[in-house]
């Protein structure tokens, strides 16, 4: 047993680390909150690509480097400790995992070289109004070729050029790939708690649209994409929540109040404390979770659930305390800590609130014990 | 990253698979534990035959060197055969405190020919150890310990009263933390030694704890002598000492002692919501609980793996692993309380034979409180985490500078 990312796969979270230090971080993030007219930063986007990280876990026959999900995971943690204000969760965890995942031999070949170059950002649509989605309460119809419905809200649904979307056929559901730059689309950009990253509203009147794998198995197929996503995004929340940990950290060492520095108090370092017990428990079940999709096991679904409540539940209590921590300049526009308590209600919410993935965890362990 | 075995630790993990399945039985339920069936007396009986057979078999202190009668393999071989012994009824917790705390330190710093005298029989479970550090005035803060050694000759005369000593009533022998020196600041004064229980002037009291049980004593000492060859250490030098004793005492604890999230997914199917139709385990509120436990229990477990990995790769266990405590206490008194409270006015029973799993519940209930205090108190060890392992700068002391008998003191 071997509990640890190797030794390459540290040196390239080194490097990403130090890429994004330079090249990423809360200024890049900040030009996208204040720019209402732009849903993501291009210039990061077009490096990111240079670099071959859209395409990190795509196989190399499609234009990928064909590393594996761990580097991925690598990667995503990065990622979420800079905040990065790009669709790369959209495209990369749900969109090109949907792919590799149901899509055909022409589907892949047609469009999985496009996204590890950038070339083709992609999203991933379920949602379609407030409170849980099942299979019977999708109103959005796929026949005879063609999308009929809304989709609201759809993370980077505004900047997108592919979306993957869950649709009703015939008594079924189906998983749909769907040109958003046609006709038949209409996009409403919507005001979110977090305009880091762009989210729409879609309206498919018609659209031309093909099925991504076999009719009436779209429901099990993206609880598989989520699956595989949720281990994933768990990465770039605790890398989200590592990041607050060390503001809040930094702060606490630096400011003075009653001539001591305020982390010398105890209501701020147990504060601290318990941050790094969350991040802890939320990292080793992600390492967990990373394990078994690199591995494709048995115990994905599990852990994948155990990864996302952990880290989405570490990612808010580090984010509101690294603001509390702050005192009053947290509070403030001008400090970043508020960029993270965006992106951590945004993650938490994107694949499945985590009160929607505790249920699933359960469910899953109710499905282990049967069998 | 690897959860698999490699060949070698399959190859382990199916001799300790083998030895286990000769010498214990296989638990029927997650919660069968003999020392429920057993006498005091015989459960420790058991426990020694088991002990013995296990370090006759090579199972005992597979982590510890050779020449100490260990295995000296990895840490990951302790977690293997942990795993596997888990599944099985095998009488456990008697020799943690000694084989988990004391001996160790007692091979880190006590002569070749006192360790061959102590670390064999000891790793047999021939002789049983406690930890005597805490006194009255002296638990979180221990380095303020006031039981008093003197220099006479070749011996130490030991003065002085310890408190809450697991297992003390029991034990063959324990390491003792006492005040050499009081006129220097209170860690520069401490000296630590072995101490044999049953020595004239040694004299151990039980304690009855609100749990009802009486595992911890208190240990009076009155010109109890100790030979200098038992001293562990250079004289003055025993907060040294005991800090190696603390860091492997939150590598040994820190496991959950009772049900964990398995008994209570298990008790919440067969028994009735309280506040809907249908059992418990349909219960939205219940079921959304119950997952945070599950994350919890198994972060916690796997946090573990990833220190024997860093172990395994020659790294030292550090304060992180104060965090086990303070995630398995809170959650070891969360699973009770919502056991006991999911039964409405039922729940109150603790008559093993009416009571949900044997009465185990509200074992768990009633020793939480214990668990969040014994080894470093919840408040403690948060104070390790920011301190140790996050940096941040030390609580303001009003004992610096201050010779040991110059400190105030209160209750
Ligand atoms: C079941 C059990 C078994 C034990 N077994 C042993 C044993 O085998 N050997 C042994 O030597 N001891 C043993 N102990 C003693 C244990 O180590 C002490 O009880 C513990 O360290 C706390 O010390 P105290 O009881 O003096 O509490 P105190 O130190 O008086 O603490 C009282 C309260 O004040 C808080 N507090 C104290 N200092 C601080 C601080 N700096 N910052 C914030 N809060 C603070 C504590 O967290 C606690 O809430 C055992 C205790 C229990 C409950």
């Amino acid at each position: 047993m071997n509990f640890d990312f190797s030794d390459d796969q540290k040196s390239l979270k080194d490097q990403a680390r130090k890429f994004l230090s330079e090249k990423a971080g809360a200024k890049v993030t900040r030009g996208v909150l204040d720019n209402a007219a732009v849903s993501f930063d291009e210039t990061l986007w077009r490096s990111v690509a240079e670099m071959g990280w859209l395409g990190a876990a795509i196989p190399e026959e499609h234009g990928g480097l064909g590393l594996g999900r761990l580097e991925l995971c690598v990667l995503a943690e990065e990622l979420g400790r800079a905040a990065a204000p790009i669709p790369f969760s959209s495209t990369v965890y749900l969109f090109a995992e949907a792919l590799m995942l149901a899509g055909s031999d022409a589907q892949k070949a047609a469009h999985l070289p496009k996204v590890a170059a950038g070339d083709t950002i992609g999203c991933f649509a379920t949602s379609e109004g407030p409170g849980l989605a099942t299979p019977s309460s999708i109103e959005t119809t796929f026949s005879g070729g063609v999308l009929n419905g809304v989709k609201i809200p759809v993370t980077d649904g505004d900047c997108a050029h592919y979306a993957v979307v869950t649709a009703k056929e015939g008594a079924g559901v189906s998983l749909v790939l769907v040109d958003l730059t046609q006709a038949g689309v209409t996009r409403t950009t919507l005001k979110t708690l977090d305009p880091t990253r762009g989210h729409a509203k879609l309206e498919f009147k018609n659209a031309k649209a093909e099925r991504l794998g076999a009719a009436g198995q779209g429901w099990e197929l993206a609880e598989a994409v989520l699956d595989r996503a949720a281990v994933l995004i768990a990465f770039e929340q605790v890398g989200g929540s590592q990041a607050c940990m060390e503001m809040a950290l930094d702060y606490a060492k630096s400011r003075y109040a009653f001539s001591r520095p305020i982390g010398s108090f105890q209501a701020i370092k147990h504060k601290l404390a318990d941050m790094y017990v969350a991040i802890e428990v939320a990292r080793s079940n992600a390492y967990y979770g990373a394990w078994a999709l690199s591995t494709e096991a048995a115990e994905l679904p599990f852990a994948a659930a155990a990864s996302r409540v952990a880290a989405s539940d570490a990612y808010y209590l580090c984010s509101k305390e690294n603001i509390q921590t702050h005192g009053g300049m947290g509070f403030t526009w001008e400090v970043d800590c508020h960029l993270f308590f965006r992106r951590a209600k945004l993650l938490a919410v994107q694949a499945g609130a985590p009160a929607v993935w505790k249920e699933k965890l359960v469910k899953r362990l109710e499905q282990k014990n049967a069998a | 990253m690897d959860f698999n075995d490699t060949p070698e630790e399959a190859k382990f993990r199916a001799e300790a698979r083998a030895f286990l399945e000769a010498n214990c039985k296989p638990k029927q339920a997650e919660n069968d534990r003999m020392s429920r069936s057993l006498k005091p007396e015989e459960y420790m009986k058991a426990a020694k035959v088991y002990q013995k057979k296990k370090a006759e078999a090579g199972f005992a202190g597979i982590t510890w060197a050779k020449e100490q009668g260990g295995r000296g393999l990895p840490p990951i071989y302790s977690v293997i055969f942990n795993q596997e012994e888990a599944k099985f009824d095998a009488p456990s917790g008697v020799f943690s405190i000694g084989l988990g705390m004391c001996v160790p330190t007692v091979i880190a710093f006590a002569s070749d020919e006192i360790k061959n005298r102590y670390v064999a029989k000891s790793l047999q479970g021939e002789e049983i150890w406690c930890q005597l550090f805490s006194e009255p005035g002296a638990g979180s803060d221990v380095a303020a310990s006031k039981t008093k050694a003197v220099r006479d000759g070749d011996d130490w005369i030991v003065n002085g009263q310890k408190v809450w000593t697991t297992g003390a009533h029991f034990s063959d022998f324990g390491i003792v933390l006492a005040r050499t020196n009081p006129d220097v600041e209170k860690h520069k004064g401490l000296t630590m030694f072995i101490v044999d229980m049953k020595a004239p002037g040694v004299e151990v009291r039980p304690i009855h704890q609100m749990s009802g049980g009486r595992d911890f004593n208190e240990v009076y000492f009155t010109d109890v002598r100790i030979k200098d060859s038992h001293r562990l250490g250079e004289t003055g030098m025993g907060w040294n000492v005991a800090l190696v004793t603390l860091m492997n005492e939150r590598l040994a604890v820190g496991g959950s002692y009772g049900p964990d999230y398995k008994e209570i997914f298990e008790f919440a199917r067969g028994i009735n919501s309280p506040t809907s139709d249908g059992p418990l385990i349909k219960n939205e509120a219940f079921r959304q609980k119950l997952a945070d436990w599950i994350v919890r229990a198994e972060g916690y477990k796997l946090t573990k793996f990833r220190t024997m990995t860093a172990l395994s790769k020659g790294q030292m266990p550090g304060p992180e692993n104060a965090i086990g405590k303070v995630i398995n206490a809170n959650q070891m008194m969360d699973i009770g309380n919502t056991a006991i409270e999911a039964q409405d006015h039922y729940g109150i029973i603790n008559d093993p034979e009416l009571a949900a799993l044997e009465g185990a519940f509200h074992q768990s209930y009633m020793f939480a409180p214990g668990l969040r205090i014994a080894g470093g108190t919840d408040e403690i060890l948060k104070n390790i985490i920011a301190e140790r392992v996050l940096g941040l700068p030390q609580d303001q002391r009003a004992d610096k500078g201050i010779a040991f008998k110059d400190l105030p003191t209160g209750r």
